[in-house]
């Protein structure tokens, strides 16, 4: 189900410091649908190395962004697939997930 | 067979509760009760269809995970989960959740466990749509969450 779109330009980011790698983003029901694609590849800088420095700094990419990310009380994120917190670790992870909260069973 | 005490399925075909509780039995003897939980899709305020989103390369590994947790608290317990995803209809089964074990005390809990840990933590989201035309996101449930946290709460392994 998730075809991977080109991504807005304007989230491309030419990486300058040598500390940042290419991460890819998966989204999920309404954040997917605010952001407009299912996934990404994003390189934040180095300097980002959070979940909730990654939310901040994506947030400042784009007004589709900005508005998915509105509310952080309903933003939940995986690292890896692992559920992770605002101060999880991001360094060397490979894909993030966010997405709200889940509603299954 | 493998070791796996409670085996976490996870697809879009429909499943068949009687064969899967057949299954789980076997040929065992040991078994003193089997708890059985379907949960289906409810046609509620026009509802036509329901659509359930999910994560490919989280949620089983997440459903099995909770097997496993269920697994640890209740070793007596075993089962079978199985969560569907795609557009489902009013009627439809979604979710079925399976324990059996020598005394019912741990087949039901073990199934409240398992259902209320699938609810929250495992990576599905659920689209509603209307007969009017309007869809939505359905949202968490501060109920569900409460029923979750009890059981972390107990503090078992």
């Amino acid at each position: 189900m998730h075809v991977p779109r080109q991504p807005a330009a304007h989230v491309m980011h030419v990486p300058r410091q040598p500390a940042a790698h290419v991460m890819q983003l998966v989204y999920f029901a309404w954040v997917r649908e605010a952001v407009g694609v299912d996934s990404e590849q994003i390189t934040p800088p180095a300097t980002i190395t959070t979940v909730a420095a990654l939310l901040d700094w994506l947030a400042s990419q784009s007004p589709g962004h900005a508005a998915a990310l509105a509310d952080r009380s309903r933003i939940h994120v995986a690292v890896d697939q692992q559920f992770a917190k605002p101060e999880t670790p991001i360094t060397g992870a490979k894909e993030i997930a966010i997405f709200p909260p889940v509603t299954g069973g | 067979m493998s070791d796996v005490a409670i085996r976490a399925k996870l697809q879009a075909e429909p499943f068949d509760a009687a064969a899967e509780q057949a299954a789980l039995i076997g040929t065992r003897t040991d078994l003193g009760a089997i708890v059985s939980f379907t949960g289906l899709v409810r046609a509620d305020d026009g509802l036509i269809a329901l659509t359930l989103e999910h994560y490919p390369a989280m949620t089983l590994p997440q459903m099995q995970a909770i097997a496993d947790q269920a697994a640890t608290r209740w070793p007596g317990v075993h089962g079978t989960i199985i969560h569907r995803h795609g557009r489902l209809r009013p009627g439809a089964a979604i979710v079925l959740v399976l324990t059996a074990s020598p005394h019912r005390a741990d087949a039901f809990a073990a199934a409240e466990f398992l259902m209320d840990w699938l609810k929250t933590k495992a990576p599905f989201w659920k689209r509603e749509e209307r007969a009017d035309g309007n869809a939505r996101w359905v949202e968490a449930k501060a109920v569900d969450e409460l029923a979750a946290t009890r059981w972390t709460e107990i503090g078992t392994p």
